[in-house]
C-alpha cells in the first residue's frame, strides 16, 4: 500500500467533505434542503445505538438475499447456458419478470408474508438481484468455444466434468463483474422493502422514521451509512474475485 | 499390414435450415502404426468434421471408423487432440494445463511420475523453466508448443492435429515442424495432421492425402520417401519440388480449376 493507494482517495474525500460545507455556507441552504457534513455527524453520533443495531438489520439482510441470488442465478444460469431450448423458454419469461420495477413488488410482497420483515427484506433483495448473475452465467456457458469442450470431451470426460473442470472456471470473471452489479441491486432491495414496510427495522426503517419526525439531517446520515457499506459490500466481492478469478487480470506490458 | 486408422466409406451430412449440407461422400482413409497421414484440401471440405469423427466425437451418417481393430462408437482415451486455437485453460499454469488428460484419463502413473512425464515433456518442446507461468505471458508458438504436450501426456496412441501450426508465422511454423520430429522420435503415435500448408505436409507425414472439394472423398494419396536429413533444406530439393508440384496440381484439381 502507497501513499497512491490510500493517500490520494483520502484527500479527494477530505476535499469532497469540505467543497459540500463551503456549498451549504455560501448559499445558506436550511438543512431541509441540503444537510451538510457537520449536521451529518451530530446526527449520526446522536443515533449511534441504532445506527449500529439496523445498520447490522440491513447489511444480514442483503447479504442474505444476495447469497440466495447467487444460489439461484447460478442455477437458473446453468440451466440457460447448457440446455438451448431452456434457454429458449425462459429468457422471455425473465426479461418480463425484470422489466417489473421492483417498487411495485414491495407492497405485494409485505401484504403476502405480513409481518414477516426479515423474509420480506430478503426476498426483494434476491428478486432484484439474481437477473445479472442468471445472464452472464447463462452467456458464459452458452458462449464456450467448442474446443474447449473437445479437449475433454475426446476423452471421455462426463459433461459434469467439462462443466467443473472447463465451464465453470471459464465463466467465474463474467459472474464476478454480474456480483458486483448485483450487490448494489441487492441494497436497493432490501432499502426499498425497509422504507415502505411499516414497523420493519433496518437503516431504511430509521430514514423513514428521521422524514416522519422531519429529522433531515438523520436522513442524510442514512445515505452515508448506506454508502459506506455498499463500499465494504463492493470490495469485499472485489476481494473475493482476486482468489478465484484473479487470473483474468492481465499484468500490464 | 494392420492399419491402426481405418476409414471407409465414410459419409456425413450436415442438417442445416435448407436441407441436408453434404461434407464428406466416400472418404477413404488408412493409416498404419507409427503412421502419420496429413489431410490437404481446398478450405471448407471437411477436413475438420474428419477429425471429430476420428476422435469419436460424432458419428458419420455412413461408413466406419476403425481405430487399433475396434470401430469407434465414442470417444476414446487412446486419442490426442490439438487444435489451431491452442485452447489453454488461462486459470492454470503451463504444467497444470499440460496435466489436465491425466486427470481423466487413468494412465496408472502417480502424482510424482505424471508431473515428471509432465516436466519432460515440456523440456522436451523447448519449454522448460516455463511450467509455473500462466498461458496469457506466452508467445502463440510457445502456447501451441504447451497445447501440443498436453495432447500427448496420456500417451494416446492416435494424435489427430487439426491445423496446429496454422496461426503462426512462418518461423515460428518452421520451428514447430522440427519440434515435431523431435517429439514423434521420442513418443511414438499415430499421426493425422489436418492442414493447408503442402510444405508442411511433406515435411512432417509419410503420407499426404488430398481431399476433393466438398462433399468431400479421397481424391489422391501420395507416399512421401524423402530422402536425407529432415530439416527445412529438404524442403529445397529436387525431390520435394516435384512432390509439391503434384499436390497442388492434385489441389488445383481439387478446387474445380482444372479437369481430373
Amino acid at each position: 500500500m502507497t501513499f497512491r493507494q490510500i493517500g490520494v482517495p483520502l484527500a479527494a474525500l477530505v476535499l469532497f467533505g469540505l467543497f459540500w460545507e463551503w456549498l451549504v455556507w455560501v448559499n445558506g441552504w436550511p438543512n431541509y434542503k441540503m444537510a451538510s457534513p457537520s449536521d451529518i455527524w451530530p446526527a449520526f453520533w446522536k443515533f449511534r445505538g441504532l445506527f449500529l443495531e439496523y445498520g447490522w438489520d440491513t447489511l444480514w439482510r442483503t447479504v442474505a438475499g444476495l447469497l440466495l441470488a447467487v444460489v439461484f442465478g447460478v442455477f437458473l444460469g446453468m440451466v440457460m447456458g447448457l440446455s438451448k431450448t431452456m434457454r429458449d423458454a425462459l429468457y422471455p419469461l425473465l426479461v418480463g419478470f425484470n422489466a417489473i420495477p421492483k417498487a411495485t413488488v414491495v407492497p405485494i410482497v409485505a401484504l403476502m408474508f405480513v409481518g414477516q420483515h426479515d423474509m420480506n427484506t430478503i426476498l426483494i433483495a434476491f428478486l432484484i438481484s439474481f437477473f445479472p448473475i442468471a445472464v452472464s452465467v447463462s452467456i458464459g456457458l452458452s458462449t464456450l468455444e467448442p474446443e474447449y469442450r473437445d479437449i475433454l470431451a475426446s476423452l471421455g470426460a462426463s459433461k459434469f466434468t467439462i462443466f467443473w473442470k472447463i465451464a465453470l472456471p471459464k465463466t467465474l470473471p463474467e459472474f464476478f463483474g454480474a456480483l458486483k452489479v448485483a450487490v448494489t441491486l441487492a441494497f436497493i432491495g432490501t432499502n426499498l422493502m425497509e422504507i415502505v414496510e411499516p414497523h420493519g427495522r433496518g437503516l431504511g426503517h430509521l430514514f423513514d422514521s428521521g422524514k416522519i419526525s422531519a429529522d433531515y439531517p438523520l436522513m442524510f446520515a442514512v445515505l452515508i451509512a448506506l454508502a459506506l457499506m455498499g463500499i465494504v459490500l463492493y470490495y469485499v466481492v472485489v476481494a473475493l474475485e482476486k482468489v478465484f478469478a484473479g487470473w483474468a487480470e492481465r499484468n500490464p506490458g | 499390414m494392420t492399419n491402426l486408422i481405418d476409414i471407409k466409406g465414410v459419409r456425413h451430412a450436415y442438417k442445416t435450415p435448407s436441407g441436408p449440407l453434404p461434407v464428406l461422400d466416400g472418404l477413404e482413409l488408412s493409416v498404419p502404426e507409427g503412421g502419420f497421414a496429413a489431410v490437404v484440401g481446398p478450405s471448407g471440405c471437411g477436413k475438420s468434421t474428419l477429425t471429430r469423427l476420428v476422435a469419436g466425437l460424432m458419428k458419420p451418417d455412413e461408413g466406419e471408423v476403425w481405430l487399433h481393430g475396434d470401430l469407434v462408437k465414442g470417444p476414446k482415451s487412446t486419442v490426442g487432440m490439438a487444435f489451431q486455437n491452442p485452447v489453454l485453460l488461462e486459470w492454470r499454469t503451463i504444467l497444470q494445463n499440460v496435466m489436465l488428460p491425466l486427470e481423466i484419463v487413468s494412465t496408472g502413473m502417480n502424482k510424482r511420475e505424471q508431473e515428471d512425464r509432465a516436466r519432460h515433456l515440456l523440456d522436451l518442446v523447448g519449454l522448460s523453466g516455463f511450467e509455473d507461468k500462466r498461458p496469457s505471458e506466452l508467445s502463440g508458438g510457445m502456447r501451441q508448443r504447451a497445447s501440443l504436450c498436453r495432447s500427448i501426456v496420456h500417451k494416446p496412441e492416435v494424435l489427430i492435429l487439426d491445423e496446429p501450426f496454422g496461426a503462426l508465422d512462418a518461423f515460428t511454423r518452421e520451428d514447430l515442424w522440427q519440434t515435431m520430429h523431435k517429439v514423434k522420435a521420442e513418443e511414438p503415435f499415430t499421426g493425422v495432421l489436418i492442414t493447408h500448408d503442402l510444405r508442411e505436409s511433406i515435411f512432417l507425414a509419410d503420407q499426404v492425402i488430398v481431399l476433393s472439394g466438398r462433399p468431400a472423398r479421397t481424391q489422391y494419396v501420395m507416399d512421401v520417401h524423402l530422402t536425407g536429413e529432415r530439416d527445412i533444406e529438404m524442403l529445397y530439393t529436387a525431390e520435394s519440388a516435384e512432390a509439391l508440384n503434384i499436390l497442388r496440381q492434385q489441389i488445383r484439381i481439387a478446387q474445380g480449376r482444372d479437369a481430373a
